[in-house]
């Protein structure tokens, strides 16, 4: 399929920032296989397409978890205390932001501004934005997705 | 097509929109939509069916209407009469008593009256009120009489005069006349001269340029063709961050229905004008709005700025005159076209023309996208417009122009919103946010939440943005950790001046701006966090108490 789409590009070197966009799409991330057959398909040097590939923010060159909690880091979410609630998340399921949990089930990502900034603070869990989130709400959605009961302190 | 069939086609959709007596406009933008807006639009769609008013009575997908906190809205014509927090049982309740019996459900209604009183809305004017992925829509609001004026009565020169006139500066921040920038681009030799829209709206913070594709795409795409016409360019890119999917698969939706109408591609309007539009993704780096960084960007390459001159106007996209314009300034133009230079010039202040929008966030009563006429103050903007402070906290700042605009305090409240005036006080006008801070929030924390930020979103090409940056945030981990000296403010201030001087691009040079602002308005916060090792809003320091 990647293929196709580099052909399609015409092996055109400047269409990298276009691939590296489709090969994300169809699979989840960009490792260093892909991004060496990308540069192979493209007769780029690998340092070149690595290069890339990190300047840019939202190409992921690691396997996310299979849950994924996003926070939005904007000014305005910032004002209104999402550091709070990325916090509370890191301590209570036990995975630092820009990480992902030994289990793999659960990363926690940080954007800058989704752009929903008159619903501040914002949060993604699983592609379902909340809005005007709290703590707790974020807390029992990924709860949710996770299907994990609350665990009661002591 | 034709003219002709252009105008037929304008007044066949006029007609239609005036058959029905009442209008449904639910907003189905990014701030509605994840609050259930598809649900209500549905809900709205099966009451007007199960009541049988589908005749009389239109339900319409819109964009933004700039009431984004209390969405999902819905705004029923005639009257404008706004809904908000509209739910799926709402949307019944409304045909039932607003649309059947005639009379409006008060207790529904928006009630923040004086948010639209001081707006003026020319950007925005159609956003709220039309389906943005329905052509004809906008073609019944007058879309594209502008570019068929231009095609078919003036000449490529007459346009650009045309813009001159209107005093018109272009909203990405900078503040650099159009029509200038239009001269030099024509008069570049080179070919084929290139059209760059930018929608890399990364300030965080910022949603106008999102909202307004969201809302009504073809004025993005309107403004660039006849840009295109003036400045005898043949290919145009649209380069939009790859975070805002609505507004992609919206543009996306508007360049095919365009396309299919023979407006963009070839023989345009059946003259000799061609004019095709690529869209182009952006993947998450904030200094590739700058406009030597988006060409880099567009090339495939890293976004890293480089040195001008040249500038992209005589050497741009593969070393071919390019005009970049953000996409606020390009949907300004057929309002001119229009209007005329003349009547644009009147509006705003002598130097500054025209309105201005911007997201107004963070804690304020009434956040949403509004829009403004130059020279309107601050005050106006957080205490008429936005209705204040929430739960009676007091002002702290007002932060105008993203992560490298300044942090404002309440004497500099009075101040009209315009190029000059924000510098002169160490802001910018940016891309158009501002961001209301209340006595809750620390500004040694902020001014440090910034600079993070510009040390992330740095592109480590140029030395002073890359050192410098990173120093001044050492020094920030320092103060909070409660090592701070007294010299810190000198050396921050120091080498603030030294990264605004110094640096490559726009990032660097507006980084500090942050910075400089809060030691110049707030010092005494810094004085305490360095000499008591306190934060009167509590945020900071919160790990040495407990430990």
């Amino acid at each position: 399929m990647l293929d196709k789409f580099v052909m399609q590009h015409g092996h055109r070197k400047d269409a990298l920032l276009e691939i590296l966009h489709y090969a994300q799409e169809i699979y989840g991330y960009l490792d260093k296989d892909i991004l060496t057959h990308i540069s192979n398909s493209l007769n780029l040097p690998t340092s070149h397409v690595y290069g890339v590939a990190t300047f840019y923010n939202f190409f992921k060159l690691k396997k996310p978890g299979s849950h994924i909690v996003t926070f939005c880091l904007g000014t305005a979410c910032f004002v209104k205390g999402v550091e709070e609630i990325i916090t509370a998340v890191e301590n209570e399921f036990n995975v630092k932001r820009g990480e992902t949990r030994a289990d793999g089930k659960l990363s926690v990502f940080i954007t800058r501004c989704i752009g929903a900034c008159a619903m501040a603070p914002n949060a993604i869990v699983d592609n379902v934005v909340i809005g005007k989130a709290t703590p707790e709400i974020v807390i029992d959605k990924i709860r949710s997705v996770l299907g994990e009961e609350k665990v009661e302190a002591n | 097509m034709k003219p002709i069939d252009l105008v037929k086609l304008a007044e066949r959709d006029l007609d239609l929109r005036r058959s029905y007596k009442y209008r449904i406009n639910v907003c189905c933008s990014s701030g509605c939509l994840p609050f259930g807006a598809e649900d209500v639009l549905k809900a709205f769609e099966q009451a007007i069916k199960e009541y049988g008013v589908e005749k009389d009575c239109k339900v319409a997908r819109t964009g933004c209407v700039g009431t984004c906190s209390v969405g999902p809205a819905v705004v029923v014509e005639p009257g404008d009469y706004l809904y908000q927090s509209v739910t799926p049982e709402n949307a019944r309740e409304i045909v039932k008593e607003h649309i059947i019996k005639g009379t409006p459900i008060k207790s529904m209604l928006y009630r923040n009256e004086s948010f639209f009183k001081k707006q003026r809305r020319l950007i925005l004017r159609n956003a709220g009120k039309i389906d943005p992925y329905n052509i004809e829509d906008y073609i019944a609001m007058g879309g594209y009489s502008a570019l068929m004026k231009c095609l078919t009565s003036m000449t490529p020169k007459a346009v650009i005069d045309e813009v001159m006139a209107s005093g018109l500066r272009g909203r990405g921040g900078a503040g650099f006349l159009t029509g200038q920038k239009w001269t030099f681009v024509a008069r570049a030799s080179g070919n084929p001269k290139y059209i760059i829209a930018n929608l890399d709206e990364g300030d965080p913070g910022v949603f106008a340029n999102r909202t307004l594709a969201e809302a009504d795409p073809h004025a993005i795409i309107e403004g660039m063709l006849i840009a295109a016409y003036a400045i005898g360019a043949e290919k145009g890119y649209i380069y939009i961050r790859a975070e805002y999917p609505l507004a992609i698969t919206t543009l996306k939706k508007a360049l095919d229905q365009a396309n299919s109408l023979n407006l963009v591609g070839e023989n345009i309007l059946e003259t000799s004008f061609n004019f095709s539009i690529d869209l182009r993704l952006g993947a998450g780096a904030f200094v590739a709005g700058e406009e030597t960084a988006i060409l880099a960007s567009i090339e495939g390459q890293r976004a890293t700025p480089r040195p001008r001159p040249p500038y992209p106007a005589t050497s741009g996209l593969w070393g071919k005159p390019t005009l970049i314009q953000n996409v606020e300034t390009l949907a300004n133009i057929p309002i001119i076209i229009n209007n005329g230079g003349a009547w644009f010039a009147g509006i705003g202040t002598p130097k500054c023309s025209g309105t201005k929008c911007f997201s107004l966030t963070g804690k304020i009563n009434s956040p949403g996208l509004i829009e403004v006429p130059m020279g309107t103050t601050l005050r106006e903007v957080v205490y008429e417009i936005g209705n204040g402070i929430p739960n009676n906290r007091k002002f702290k700042a007002v932060l105008v122009g993203g992560p490298s605009g300044g942090c404002l305090p309440e004497e500099q409240i009075d101040l009209p919103i315009d190029y000059e005036s924000l510098t002169k006080v160490g802001a910018i006008m940016g891309s158009g946010g501002i961001v209301v801070i209340d006595d809750q929030s620390c500004m040694v924390d902020t001014a440090k939440f910034f600079t993070d930020f510009c040390v992330d979103e740095s592109c480590g090409k140029c030395v002073p943005c890359r050192v410098g940056l990173t120093k001044i945030k050492e020094i920030f981990e320092r103060i909070m950790r409660g090592e701070g000296r007294m010299e810190d403010m000198n050396l921050l201030e120091e080498l603030g001046n030294y990264i605004r001087e110094a640096s490559l691009c726009g990032l660097g040079q507006t980084a500090p701006n942050p910075v400089l602002t809060t030691l110049r308005y707030f010092k005494n916060e810094y004085v305490e966090h360095i000499s008591q090792k306190k934060c009167s809003a509590g945020k900071c320091f919160q790990k040495n108490e407990e430990g």
